[in-house]
C-alpha cells in the first residue's frame, strides 16, 4: 500500500498549528522583546560616552548601591523566613494552617502602592508606631528601613511558593531515616532537608532578587524621594524621566534590564537543572 | 549484644481514631518477630512507636532493661528500614551507609572499614559511588538495610521492607534477609501484611487486627491453632462455614464439627477449614457434596463443592483422590482439623475470610 495522501483534516490541522506557532512567536517578540530592543537601541545611538557619563554620576552610583542593599537584605530575610514558613506549612498540622497558607499569597494580590500606603499608616507622620520610633530617634519612613520593609513584604511569597511543593514531594521518610540514624533535628535539616530543597530555594532567591530590583510602587511612596539619599535605581529612572533627562533614564533602565535578563537566564538554567534532576528520580 | 524488645500496653490515637489499642508482646532477642495484619491494623504505628517516630498515648516500651519510651529517636539506637527505602537521594551509596557513622563522629578509618564491610555484606560493593536513583528497587532496599545496620543497632525494625518490590525480587530478598539474619542474629521486628512472608521469615508472629493483638505465637501455632476467627481467616486461606452449637459440636446442615465444647449451647458459630483439610472420600463416609468446578494447580486440583445447605467449600486435593469426579458429579467429603469459633454476626466478617486458593 502506498503512503496515503494527506486528508483535508490533516492539512487543515497542520496549517492551524503553524498559525498558532506564528502567533505565539509574534506575541512574545512584539510585546516582550521589542521594548528591550528599543531601549538598547536608544542607548547605543546616544553613544558610549553617555553611558560612561551616566554610570559614573554620584546620584546613579548611590541609587545602584541603595538598590543593592535593599535587595540583599530582602533576599536574606525572605529566604530565612521563607524556609521556616514553608517547613511549618508542610510539616506541621495546626489550626489556622490553611489560613496561613492563604495569607502568604496576599502580596501577589495587592498593588505595591497599597503596601506603601499601609507602611505610611503604620510608620508615617501620626502613624501607629511613629511615636515609638520617634522617641528612640529611629527614622523608619522616608528612610531605608521602610524601603526594605515594603520590599520584603512584596517578596514574601516567592521562596515559600517554590519550596512548599518540593517539601511536599520529598515527604518525611528521609528526615525520619536521618533521625533514626542518630542525627539531631538541626543536623537533619542541614544534611538532608536543605540539600533536597536547594534548587527550589535557588529559584526562589532568583525570583525574589528580580522582584526586589524592579520594585518601584511601594518604595516610591515610603521613600519620600530624597535625591541622593532614598533614591533607588528605579526611583532614579522615575525622576530622571520626569526631569526630561531621558538619556540618563535610558542608560540606568538598560542596566537594570541587563541585570534582570541575566537573572532570568540564570533562573532558566536552574530550572533546567532541577528538571534534569527530577527526571533522574 | 542483642536485646529483646518488650512492648507493654501501648496505645495510640490519631484524633478520634484509635490506631493502636493496648498492644503487649515481647520480641525475643536475636529472633525475627513479624507484626502481621491487614493495612490499617496499626502494625506500622507500633513499629514507629518503638523507633520513637510516634509517641504512644499510653504504655511503655523497653529494650532489655532500658526504657525506650523516655528516650528521643536519636538516643534509641534502632535500625529502621522503610517501605520506600528513604535513601538520601543526594548522597552516593557509600555516603548513605556512612551517614549514621558520621553522625556518631566515628573516625574516617572506622567509617571506611565498616562501609566497605557492609557493602560487601549486601553485595553492592561495585555500586558504592552510584546514586540511589541509579539503582533498582531491590538494590535500594539493600542499601537501606546496610545503612540501618551501620551504627550496629541493638534492634532492627523493618516496615514492609519488600512491599514496594515485585514478586520475584521480593522472593530473592526475603531469602537473602533470612540468611543475613542468621549471620547477624540481631533482634528484628518485621511489619508485613503478607502472611507468606511472616510464616517463612519469622520465629514469632504477632497478628494484629484493628489496632489490637489477636494472637502471638510461632508460625506453626498461628497457622494450626488460630485462637480467633480473624486469625483463622487471615493466615492461610480457609473455608468459613456457619452453623450453631449443639452438644459441643457445630451443626452445619448434615455435618457435625467437633471442638465447640467451649461455646454455649445454641450459639451461632463459625467453622474454619483449610482447603487442604477437605478430603474427598469417593463413596466412603462424609457428607454429600456436588462438584461445581475443578481447576488444576498442577499435581493438586482446586475443587469447588456445593454443600446440601447451599454453602460453597473449596478443596485442594491431589488429582488421584478425585477418582475422576468432574463437574456436576456427586462426591462425599470429610473435614480434617476444623476450628470452631463463636460468631455472633455473620455480616461483620472481614473480607479476608474468603474461601479460596
Amino acid at each position: 500500500m502506498s503512503a496515503p495522501a494527506l486528508t483535508g483534516i490533516q492539512t487543515e490541522s497542520r496549517r492551524g498549528r503553524r498559525l498558532l506557532l506564528a502567533a505565539a512567536i509574534a506575541w512574545v517578540a512584539l510585546l516582550l522583546l521589542l521594548p528591550l530592543i528599543a531601549i538598547f537601541w536608544t542607548v547605543v545611538r546616544a553613544g558610549l560616552s553617555s553611558v560612561t557619563h551616566t554610570l559614573t554620576e554620584p546620584d546613579v552610583l548611590h541609587a545602584f548601591q541603595l538598590t543593592a542593599i535593599v535587595t540583599v537584605v530582602t533576599v536574606v530575610m525572605t529566604t530565612l523566613f521563607g524556609v521556616i514558613v514553608a517547613w511549618v506549612l508542610v510539616r506541621q498540622r495546626f489550626h489556622g494552617r490553611s489560613l496561613l497558607n492563604a495569607v502568604v499569597d496576599i502580596p501577589f494580590a495587592l498593588s505595591p502602592v497599597t503596601v506603601g500606603l499601609a507602611a505610611v499608616v503604620l510608620f508615617g507622620p501620626g502613624g501607629w508606631f511613629a511615636p515609638f520610633f520617634a522617641a528612640r530617634g529611629i527614622q523608619i519612613i522616608f528612610a531605608l528601613p521602610a524601603m526594605v520593609l515594603v520590599t520584603i513584604f512584596i517578596c514574601i511569597p516567592f521562596t515559600i511558593r517554590e519550596v512548599v511543593p518540593v517539601l511536599e514531594e520529598i515527604g518525611l521518610d528521609e528526615e525520619d531515616a536521618s533521625r533514626t540514624l542518630g542525627a539531631s533535628v538541626w543536623l537533619t535539616f542541614f544534611k538532608v532537608t536543605l540539600p533536597n530543597i536547594r534548587w527550589a530555594l535557588a529559584y526562589g532567591i532568583a525570583l525574589t532578587t528580580a522582584r526586589a530590583i524592579g520594585e518601584i510602587g511601594a518604595v516610591l511612596i515610603v521613600s519620600g524621594l530624597i535625591q541622593g539619599k532614598t533614591e533607588t535605581a528605579t526611583l532614579f529612572i522615575f525622576r530622571a524621566y520626569e526631569e526630561r533627562q531621558t538619556a540618563e533614564a535610558y542608560v540606568v533602565a538598560l542596566a537594570l534590564a541587563a541585570v534582570s535578563v541575566t537573572l532570568l537566564l540564570v533562573i532558566e538554567l536552574l530550572r533546567h537543572r532541577q528538571e534534569v534532576e527530577r527526571t533522574r528520580t | 549484644m542483642s536485646t529483646p524488645i518488650v512492648v507493654d500496653g501501648i496505645s495510640k490515637q490519631f484524633g478520634s481514631f484509635e490506631a493502636v489499642r493496648d498492644v503487649t508482646f515481647t520480641a525475643p532477642e536475636g529472633k525475627i518477630t513479624a507484626l502481621l495484619g491487614p493495612s490499617g491494623s496499626g502494625k506500622s504505628t507500633v513499629l514507629r512507636m518503638i523507633a520513637g517516630l510516634e509517641e504512644p498515648n499510653q504504655g511503655r516500651i523497653f529494650m532489655g532493661e532500658d526504657e525506650l519510651t523516655v528516650k528521643s529517636v536519636q538516643e534509641r539506637q534502632v535500625g529502621f528500614v522503610f517501605q520506600h527505602y528513604a535513601l538520601f537521594r543526594h548522597m552516593s551509596v557509600s555516603d548513605n551507609v556512612a551517614f549514621g557513622l558520621r553522625v556518631r563522629k566515628e573516625s574516617k578509618q572506622t567509617r571506611d572499614q565498616r562501609v566497605g564491610d557492609l557493602l560487601d555484606l549486601v553485595q553492592l560493593t561495585p555500586f558504592a559511588d552510584r546514586f540511589p536513583d541509579q539503582l533498582s528497587g531491590g538494590q535500594r532496599q539493600r542499601v537501606a538495610l546496610a545503612r540501618a545496620l551501620a551504627p550496629q543497632p541493638q534492634v532492627l525494625l523493618l516496615d514492609e521492607p519488600f512491599g514496594a518490590l515485585d514478586a520475584k525480587v521480593r522472593q530473592d530478598l526475603r531469602r537473602w534477609l533470612d540468611e543475613l539474619h542468621r549471620e547477624l542474629g540481631v533482634t528484628s521486628l518485621l511489619v508485613t501484611h503478607d502472611q507468606e512472608e511472616a510464616l517463612e521469615l519469622a520465629n514469632q508472629i504477632v497478628v494484629m487486627h484493628e489496632g489490637k493483638v489477636e494472637q502471638v505465637g510461632t508460625p506453626a501455632e498461628i497457622y494450626d491453632e488460630p485462637v480467633t476467627p480473624f486469625v483463622a481467616g487471615f493466615v492461610g486461606s480457609a473455608n468459613v462455614l456457619h452453623g450453631e452449637v449443639v452438644d459441643g459440636h457445630v451443626h452445619l446442615g448434615s455435618m457435625r464439627i467437633p471442638g465447640a465444647g467451649h461455646l454455649d449451647e445454641g450459639a451461632p458459630a463459625a467453622a474454619f477449614v483449610r482447603p487442604h483439610d477437605v478430603v474427598v472420600t469417593g463413596n466412603g463416609d462424609g457428607v454429600h457434596a456436588v462438584v461445581e468446578r475443578v481447576s488444576s494447580l498442577g499435581w493438586l486440583a482446586r475443587v469447588s463443592l456445593r454443600l446440601p445447605g447451599g454453602e460453597t467449600l473449596v478443596a485442594h486435593v491431589p488429582n488421584d483422590d478425585l477418582h475422576g469426579a468432574g463437574e456436576g458429579d456427586e462426591v462425599r467429603v470429610d473435614l480434617r482439623n476444623p476450628k470452631a469459633f463463636f460468631a455472633p454476626e455473620h455480616a461483620s466478617e472481614p473480607d479476608e475470610l474468603v474461601a479460596g486458593a
